[in-house]
């Protein structure tokens, strides 16, 4: 789906169904130099069980014109911005990785607007490393080569893919080698500034993590994880791209945590 | 601080698409001897078919042991992933049939395996999709026969029968500028000699039947894709960018980005024209990839020798190989192929046919037989077989003469090789004499 948002071009990917302001919505936001078909699956899964999709590709991601939004907290707003495209009222937010910060700050800025957020591959604070860093600002292949090894379980470049005949190295490389210089450093330092008290999240959150993740490890979400709202789900063997390496149990997780609400209110 | 590190070329050739058998702990791949996959319920079969879970459904579509051979030469190419098929002309045609339909154009190397050449040139032209064969070393013919419907620009790696070496980069670049995607045949390359995507390239397949497997015992193939090429921002191809009425509506490029061409490949390809691999045949090839790196540098080594032997030979008028000061190709190959210019080549004989004749049967260890990139050493004479029909004018066009001969080498000690030719180009000779 094509929308204007700030006067920007954006794109959401509705898994192929008209918006019903009958049904409930969830909002997908995805990670650093990443786009909506991360969510593929998954996406595509509640988009055909009862729920409006938007699987956003952020601004400079994917379809959606750019530049990058340069903090997480104006990513927020930019998704509250679509959100008011589409009069929606509330909604339910999943985001992977930075996207899960976006969640976060979502929740926190407006508590009113979201039901449950899930955070998948989350940590805070999200520290990124000097050397990635300037390789991102460098444009450097270094840096695509660290978010893409970091980015999946040590056992991924040697083990069996579960989405047949795919190569999940192949297809980071491939995803980032189509960004435009600059995305990357831009999505990384924006993770690496955020700082929050989340004083403002009420709403049940669930933090989906990979227990083989190098990027942004389970024990970094122990700060998150004494939110009074939060729950924890470890998922064995996967790394930091829990809905490419682990999709069923991604989706299991997605789909056990959104349907302990049945509904949520429809668009206003 | 130094950087991660991926896992070498070596390290992926045994172990990229597999770990140990959860159910068993079985090292080997194990060969899933199955058509079908039972689901854990209705809701589980539904998600399966309607691509909202991962896993295997029926294995014309997809099946774990062929899904291992895909992964893995899909990242000792570097690619978003590849499709296994029947047979090297089944990855051509699975390729051209999802980007393009009736009244689409493609433009192709004129040296190409002869296969290729009559699928493009003549069964393809009876469903509506023209190709406009060019000079592969002739890069403004490339330019110059791009039309507003052409979908693909097409060669071979190492062409036939000349051993002209495509020059990737130049050919991408016209493609790339034309908003058009190239695809290689990597078959006489390899992973091992040749980094495809890397020079530009965005499509790429092989008869895996040759040095992928080695052993003369699977007829395969393999389509990968780089996951480089923008189709939506290219615009020309609607089979990836536009609703798909026999999947749901979808949009391939919509729903999954870098992996659009793979999955209309393997939802719409492999479904409809059906020229999946079997398991057993996946297991066959995998046996021979996991040695890849191993028999490539000895296939190259072997050939040099060969080829040093015949270039000195008083029998033979010509030989033909990119590694030779005389070949066309000589600077390019330099560039594109540091490790080698493969196993495969031609010479000419003296003396025309009877000398050819007489040469292919005085071989002992060559076998005489129509394939290549076995680890057996292989000939074939195609004056007297391939191209038996055509007059001397005609091969002259092809590029052949009476006197061509084509040479696959293998992994035997090349003193024998060497022997046996040196005996076979006697005898030639003595026939040559009394003809």
């Amino acid at each position: 789906m094509e929308l204007v948002v700030d006067r920007r071009r954006a794109f959401a990917y509705t898994a192929s169904h008209a918006f019903d302001p009958k049904k409930p919505t969830l909002v997908f936001v995805h990670g650093a130099g990443l786009d909506h078909s991360l969510f593929g699956l998954q996406s595509r899964y509640f988009g055909y069980h009862g729920r409006n999709v938007l699987a956003l590709d952020l601004p400079g991601h994917g379809r959606s014109e750019g530049p990058p939004l340069p903090t997480v907290a104006a990513i927020a707003d930019w998704v509250f911005g679509v959100l008011d495209a589409q009069g929606i009222g509330t909604a339910g937010i999943v985001g992977h990785s930075m996207g899960a910060l976006v969640a976060l700050e979502a929740a926190s800025r407006r508590p009113e607007r979201v039901e449950r957020i899930a955070c998948i591959g989350v940590a805070y604070p999200m520290k990124v490393s000097e050397a990635f860093l300037e390789a991102a600002r460098r444009n450097d292949q270094a840096a695509f080569d660290m978010e893409t090894i970091w980015g999946h379980a040590p056992q991924v470049p040697l083990g069996g893919n579960p989405n047949p005949g795919m190569w999940m190295y192949g297809d980071a490389l491939a995803r980032l080698a189509r960004l435009a210089p600059g995305v990357l450093y831009n999505d990384l330092k924006a993770c690496d500034d955020y700082a929050s008290d989340f004083a403002g999240v009420k709403c049940p959150v669930l933090l989906l993590l990979g227990k083989r993740d190098v990027m942004t490890p389970p024990r970094a979400a122990a700060l998150l994880q004494k939110l009074p709202t939060a729950k924890t789900v470890l998922v064995e063997l996967s790394g930091h791209s829990l809905m490419a390496e682990a999709p069923d149990a991604t989706l299991d997780a997605l789909v056990a945590f959104f349907s302990e609400i049945p509904t949520g209110r429809p668009g206003r | 601080m130094a950087g991660p590190k991926y896992p070498r070329f070596e390290t992926l050739a045994l172990h990229a698409g597999q770990s140990p058998d959860p159910a068993t702990g079985s090292r080997a791949v194990p060969i899933y001897q199955t058509t079908s996959y039972v689901f854990r319920d209705t809701e589980h079969a539904a998600s399966l078919f309607n691509m909202e879970r991962a896993g295997h459904v029926y294995s014309r579509i997809s099946n774990p042991t062929v899904a291992v051979l895909e992964e893995r030469i899909a990242a000792l190419e570097g690619g978003v992933g590849a499709i296994a098929t029947a047979s090297g002309q089944a990855a051509l045609h699975l390729a051209v049939a999802t980007l393009m339909g009736a009244g689409d154009h493609v433009v192709a190397s004129g040296s190409l395996y002869g296969g290729s050449h009559n699928l493009l040139g003549y069964t393809l032209k009876r469903f509506g999709i023209e190709t406009t064969f060019v000079n592969p070393r002739e890069l403004d013919a490339w330019k110059k026969a791009i039309r507003p419907n052409t979908r693909l620009l097409f060669g071979e790696t190492l062409g036939n029968p000349g051993l002209d070496v495509l020059d990737i980069p130049s050919v991408a670049a016209i493609a790339h500028a034309a908003k058009l995607p190239l695809l290689v045949d990597a078959t006489f390359t390899t992973p091992y000699l040749m980094n495809h995507f890397g020079l530009g390239a965005d499509l790429l397949y092989h008869s895996a039947t040759k040095f992928l497997g080695g052993h003369g015992v699977a007829i395969g193939g393999v389509l990968v894709d780089s996951g480089r090429f923008d189709w939506e921002a290219s615009g020309k191809f609607a089979t990836l960018t536009a609703p798909y009425e026999g999947f749901h509506g979808m949009d391939f490029e919509e729903e999954s980005g870098t992996r659009a061409f793979l999955l209309r490949a393997r939802r719409e390809g492999l479904r409809d024209f059906g020229a999946c691999m079997a398991p057993m045949t996946a297991f066959q090839i995998l046996q021979g990839v996991e040695t890849l790196h191993v028999r490539m540098p000895r296939h190259v080594e072997n050939t040099r020798a060969v080829v040093g032997f015949l270039s000195n030979h008083p029998q033979v008028s010509k030989v033909i190989y990119p590694e030779l000061e005389s070949h066309p190709d000589h600077a390019l190959v330099k560039r594109l192929l540091p490790k080698g210019a493969g196993a495969v080549f031609s010479f000419e004989i003296k003396g025309g046919r009877p000398a050819g004749r007489k040469f292919i049967e005085s071989l002992r260890v060559f076998s005489h037989l129509a394939n290549v990139g076995d680890a057996k050493s292989l000939v074939i004479h195609p004056a007297t077989t391939t191209h038996y029909r055509m007059s001397d004018a005609d091969l002259a066009k092809s590029g052949i003469t009476a006197g061509t001969v084509r040479l696959s080498i293998g992994l035997e000690a090349s003193a024998d090789l060497i022997e046996d030719l040196d005996r076979a180009l006697q005898a030639a000779s003595r026939a040559a004499a009394k003809a």
